[in-house]
């Protein structure tokens, strides 16, 4: 009886750990295979691949950097929109709108998690680029096209059309994740501040300060999406090899430029070069995991959570 | 009862196909290119109601296409760009094209003001996409246009972002018409623009052409005629400026018949024909010469042979150019090259 439990435990915990494992094990198959098919660029260009801005494929010279720059600033873009959009929404949502509305809410808003981002594409490049192209760039050139930010030819799609895109796709995971962690924290926090003669605001404030790492968690989910969204991103970003501090020009992420360019690419060290692109996402998703994590490690004060992070 | 009924039903329908298919001996299948994909989708129907033998497709694009042939996991690759002499000598055995249908690529542009097609020459489309002329009113557009009331608005050029055939027309006749095209930029599925914006696919470049006014893009023909987009008359090597049609595209492929009963692989941009459109170019099936498999060879000749005669009727039904009669001669003789066993691979018809 009690050998049969105690083997009923090691399925239990062998089968658990064999989950853990293979996750583990597929990770490290995709690192493999990523430089496996990198490996031609790699040598051939060396770390001059992240710096170099030219993209030719007839000249077949290779390099990464206006992908990655794409990438980082669309995904940074995405972030400045739907952090305080997000956390502002989940902030209501839970301590303001009575219960009945704030399910409501965020059952609409998790529904946004579910559309496939074709269809966000579809949407940046007919309907939100000729918003941009007619009405918003115009007033930024107007107003503001004294700053590099703002300068150039109102295309209507490029980075902002990108960022905005990223933003509503983005914002779901925040608010239903910081929404949980809000509602996880005690009660007892906002009493206590009250009681002390804290103003409704200032008792969210306390109520926010529990919830910082499941917040921060949050954030760094939708980053996550963010960095690696494709097919969106490429319908709306312009697709043109260039940086520019305008974030009117068009640009190009590393999902796109794959995206664009897998099916046709013919010669060994083109497809190469893609390959090691793959590589170089999956190093940054990575590094910006680290940096990430250690935010969040430096925000709680090391302290472990109870709410996911 | 129905549910029974209409089960036996799929399952015939399932194994009806496959048992026909054996009786025929050997299916094909490729992959490849997916610019001509609609037209061989409909000529495998076709072929397999005539003859049961049935042809699996994948479009999974040109370089995928090469990749497959190359590996020997598909039967015939499909690409829109013929193969260089140093990817030919990469091959393990002798690759053997046949071009199959023709395709013209059109610019298509956004004036609203303008009523008439435009007119231009290699001299204003290269120097659009070099940066050089960047103005609608720009002199050497006013040229090509005379009695045309050209805007001052800027042009903004519209490519395609994804590796596609098209790109690889539209950059051979840069490059064949631009000497400092070929030089800085050069001709592939993708290259290094020097200006404008990327749209992903036909409909993407299509779209922002649309959207903008002052843009010019180019697309396939097929896709322009579908859509209805305006499409400028292109001044082709003789002077004369041409509206695409699949006639005027056929006739650029007849245009350049010495040179591809040669090397079928001639690129046929700017060709000298009086009547031929000037952007225009073939894609290809990929065959090995030597064959290893005897049913899959003989499948494979006859249905080559049968979409080089029968098939070339259907062609323009979907917006495709057919082959004139010199390269289908062309392609007959290298018909006759495929081999298997040391034996013609094509049966007498």
């Amino acid at each position: 009886m009690r050998a049969g439990r105690l083997s009923a435990d090691g399925v239990y915990r062998a089968a658990l750990g064999g989950a853990a494992t293979l996750v583990f094990l597929i990770v490290a198959l995709i690192v493999y295979e990523t430089t496996r098919g990198a490996l031609l660029s790699l040598r051939t260009f060396g770390l001059g691949f992240l710096t170099n801005t030219v993209w030719d494929p007839v000249a077949e010279r290779f390099g990464a950097l206006p992908y990655i720059y794409g990438t980082l600033v669309s995904s940074a873009l995405a972030l400045l929109f739907a952090v305080p959009l997000g956390v502002g929404t989940a902030v209501y949502l839970a301590e303001i709108a009575n219960r009945r509305v704030g399910a409501v809410v965020s059952f609409v808003i998790e529904l946004l998690a579910a559309i496939p981002s074709i269809v966000y594409g579809v949407w940046g490049f007919f309907v939100l680029a000729p918003w941009l192209r007619s009405a918003v760039e115009p007033w930024l050139l107007a107003h503001f096209g004294f700053l590099p930010l703002f300068r150039g030819y109102p295309f209507g799609i490029g980075m902002l059309n990108a960022g905005i895109v990223l933003a509503i796709m983005i914002v779901p995971t925040i608010v239903s994740i910081s929404r949980e962690v809000l509602l996880a924290t005690p009660r007892s926090l906002r009493e206590a501040a009250h009681a002390l003669g804290a103003t409704p605001a200032e008792a969210i404030g306390a109520a926010l300060g529990a919830a910082r790492p499941g917040i921060l968690g949050s954030v760094i989910l939708a980053l996550g999406r963010a960095l690696g969204e494709t097919m969106a991103v490429t319908m709306v970003i312009g697709n043109t090899n260039r940086i520019s501090a305008s974030l009117l020009d068009p640009g190009a992420s590393m999902a796109s430029i794959i995206a664009n360019e897998f099916t046709e690419a013919t010669s060994p060290i083109y497809l190469s070069s893609l390959i090691e692109i793959a590589l170089v996402l999956f190093a940054i998703t990575i590094v910006v995991n680290g940096l990430a994590r250690l935010l969040v490690h430096w925000a709680t004060g090391g302290r472990r959570s109870a709410v996911p992070a | 009862m129905k549910i029974t009924h209409l089960l036996g039903l799929a399952l015939l329908a399932v194994l009806a196909p496959v048992s026909l298919a054996h009786a025929a001996g050997g299916n094909l299948t490729g992959a490849g290119a997916t610019f001509p994909y609609p037209i061989y989708s409909k000529w495998f129907d076709m072929y397999h109601e005539k003859t049961g033998i049935e042809i699996n497709y994948q479009s999974i694009g040109s370089g995928g296409g090469i990749q497959q042939i190359k590996a020997g996991t598909v039967d015939f690759g499909a690409s829109d760009a013929a193969l260089s002499d140093a990817r030919l000598k990469e091959m393990p055995r002798r690759v053997i094209h046949f071009p199959t249908v023709g395709g013209a690529v059109v610019m298509a542009y956004n004036l609203p003001s303008v009523q008439q097609p435009l007119n231009l020459t290699s001299e204003i489309i290269s120097g659009i996409y070099m940066g050089k002329i960047t103005t609608w009113n720009d002199k050497r557009l006013a040229a090509a246009n005379p009695g045309v009331a050209l805007p001052g608005a800027p042009i903004l050029p519209v490519h395609r972002s994804d590796g596609s055939g098209t790109t690889n027309i539209f950059t051979t006749y840069l490059s064949a018409v631009d000497g400092s095209w070929k030089e800085m930029v050069g001709a592939n599925t993708s290259v290094s623009w020097p200006v404008g914006i990327g749209g992903k696919g036909n409909e993407g470049v299509s779209g922002l052409i649309r959207q903008t006014q002052g843009s010019i893009g180019y697309v396939e023909l097929a896709y322009a005629k579908q859509n209805k987009l305006p499409v400028a008359h292109v001044r082709n090597k003789s002077g004369k400026f041409i509206e695409p049609t699949l006639a005027s595209t056929t006739a650029a492929a007849e245009g350049a018949a010495s040179m591809l009963a040669k090397d079928v692989r001639y690129p046929i941009v700017n060709s000298p024909a009086p009547d031929a459109y000037p952007i225009c170019g073939l894609t290809f099936l990929l065959v090995y010469q030597d064959q290893k498999d005897a049913d899959k060879a003989h499948a494979l000749a006859g249905f080559i042979d049968w979409a080089m005669h029968d098939g070339q009727g259907v062609v323009s039904s979907l917006d495709y150019a057919p082959l004139p009669d010199a390269v289908v001669k062309v392609n007959e003789a290298s018909l006759r090259k495929l081999m298997v066993a040391g034996k013609p691979a094509l049966a007498d018809r």
